[in-house]
């Protein structure tokens, strides 16, 4: 839980990772395959706004396409685009034969639009619960508490050996003298708030301090911990 | 309808069978129909605090096991009325306790006591769960001793957690501290917890403070529960502990140093 990276340190260094991103593409719809009719008026386009059409990803939506009468030339098209600053990264709707042959020019299939006719309408859900957690009694020692994806709230005190640990934030309204770690996924903007700090851990986001390692001055005193800087930073709570 | 009430602390040797015997005889003492169990299996001490280790038959493992009747097993103690004493087995250990079989026991028990007490042995594992499974009030046994009240927290956890109660989301197991083997002179000196640190790390209401006391070992070694003797700073105690359990509202001695009056310092009494 309080390691930040999955790898072991003995491997290389991480040489890339995979995330999901959104991102604003232009998109052709296109009604027709006559290179020569779409080549004029790809020209006239680029003359209006020249610089536009600049190296632009662009998708194909065939929404608006007939079937095709004979077969689809999407190497062809490609060509096209690209000499005119364009750079197709894949289509959109289209018949199943559109597809496959978008495919074999290696094109992409993008799912299809969601604005397609009738927005669909949202299902109708439960309003989505709170993810926090509220503890209203002490923990105890040898007890740990867990809130995946929120805050925790504990209304007692944290006994010696008993652990707090959320996704999110951790709010003790009792004395801490356990251990509270807070932003165990890795959320480094996760706070510790307690009314009397005599824990013998605390940690955010993976970045721990023991109680041996307290100024003596913050002891006992009602305190929020939070990082900067990758350093853990004690202050005093003040009414 | 009876009290199971369940007397526990994790911790060895912090005075449980002590308090067990002492508040069970008290209660019968002020005339409430009292049985107490012990479920040390294999660590059989009860019945020697008590006295009755000699009239020891069958015991609470022949009783689950079907090979004697419960009124074969209880003993009936000889100098208080309405006490009677379960003794464990010592040829056995604690897996011979199982869940289905301390039910049965407690149920029928519960038909003709009005409180079930159960010592409890040290340690969280099987002996001590099934002690205070079926419990409705716990008496936490403490010292004022730093790894003594850790060890009581986690059992307050256990009963907050694992009880029958917790489990079935019914009413909370109702939670009595019990601090014993105080010397106020040593908390003074910071040798000890005080009261109030204690009460501050465990939170709950405190039911007594027993003195540390001669008389503790003097009763245990002759069999006697230390209650008996009202003498003792130890007994009168448990006495007052007994009397607030039931709802008399006391205050607590014992947790202020006792000054020597002029008398006694002059003639060298105490």
């Amino acid at each position: 839980m309080l390691l930040r990276s999955p790898h072991a340190a003995n491997e290389d260094p991480l040489p890339f990772e995979l995330k999901g991103s959104l991102f604003t593409l232009t998109v052709l719809h296109l009604f027709q395959l006559d290179r020569a009719v779409i080549e004029r008026h790809l020209l006239e386009k680029v003359k209006q706004a020249p610089g536009f059409f600049n190296n632009t990803p662009v998708v194909i939506d065939l929404e608006g396409m007939a079937e095709p009468k004979e077969g689809l030339d999407f190497k062809g098209l490609y060509e096209l685009l690209r000499k005119h600053g364009m750079i197709p990264v894949g289509i959109r709707n289209g018949t199943p034969k559109h597809q496959a042959a978008a495919r074999l020019a290696g094109l992409p299939v993008l799912p299809e639009s969601r604005s397609n006719g009738q927005a669909k309408k949202p299902e109708r859900t439960e309003p989505a619960p709170s993810r926090n957690r509220i503890i209203k009694h002490s923990v105890r020692s040898g007890q740990e508490i867990y809130a995946p994806e929120g805050d925790l709230i504990v209304l007692g005190a944290v006994s010696a050996g008993a652990d707090v640990v959320a996704d999110g934030n951790i709010h003790i309204y009792g004395a801490l003298r356990g251990r509270a770690l807070a932003g165990v996924k890795g959320d480094a903007e996760t706070w510790i708030f307690c009314q009397s700090l005599e824990a013998e851990l605390i940690s955010i986001a993976g970045h721990y301090r023991v109680c041996e390692q307290f100024d003596p001055a913050d002891r006992a005193k009602a305190a929020q911990i939070y990082l900067k800087e990758e350093r853990l930073i004690i202050e005093h709570l003040t009414r | 309808m009876a009290t199971v009430i369940v007397v526990t602390s994790g911790k060895g040797g912090v005075g449980k069978t002590t308090t067990s015997a002492s508040f069970a005889t008290g209660l019968a003492q002020r005339g409430y129909r009292t049985v107490v169990i012990d479920f040390d299996v294999g660590l059989r001490n009860l019945d020697l605090i008590m006295g009755c280790e000699r009239r020891v038959v069958y015991d609470f493992i022949n009783v689950i096991n079907n090979e004697a009747t419960l009124n074969q097993a209880l003993i009936r103690d000889k100098r208080v009325e309405n006490l009677y004493i379960l003794p464990a087995s010592q040829t056995r250990d604690k897996d011979a306790l199982t869940k289905e079989g301390v039910e049965k026991i407690l149920s029928e028990l519960k038909q003709s006591f009005e409180y079930v007490v159960c010592d409890s042995p040290a340690g969280i594992e099987r002996g001590a769960l099934m002690a205070l499974y079926f419990a409705d009030e716990a008496l936490v046994v403490t010292n004022p001793e730093v790894s003594s009240v850790r060890d009581s927290d986690r059992i307050l956890g256990i009963l907050s957690s694992r009880s029958r109660r917790a489990e079935q989301s019914d009413n909370p197991v109702k939670e009595h501290l019990v601090l014993a083997r105080y010397a106020p002179d040593r908390a003074n000196r910071g040798d000890m917890l005080t009261v109030q640190d204690v009460l501050e790390i465990l939170a709950i209401p405190l039911l007594g403070v027993i003195p540390e006391s001669p008389a503790v070992l003097q009763s245990s070694n002759a069999g006697v529960p230390v209650i008996l003797d009202e003498d003792s700073d130890a007994g009168a105690a448990y006495g007052d502990l007994v009397d607030r359990f039931l709802g008399k509202d006391l205050p607590h001695r014992f947790t202020e140093i006792q000054k020597k009056g002029f008398l006694k310092r002059w003639f060298g009494g105490g």
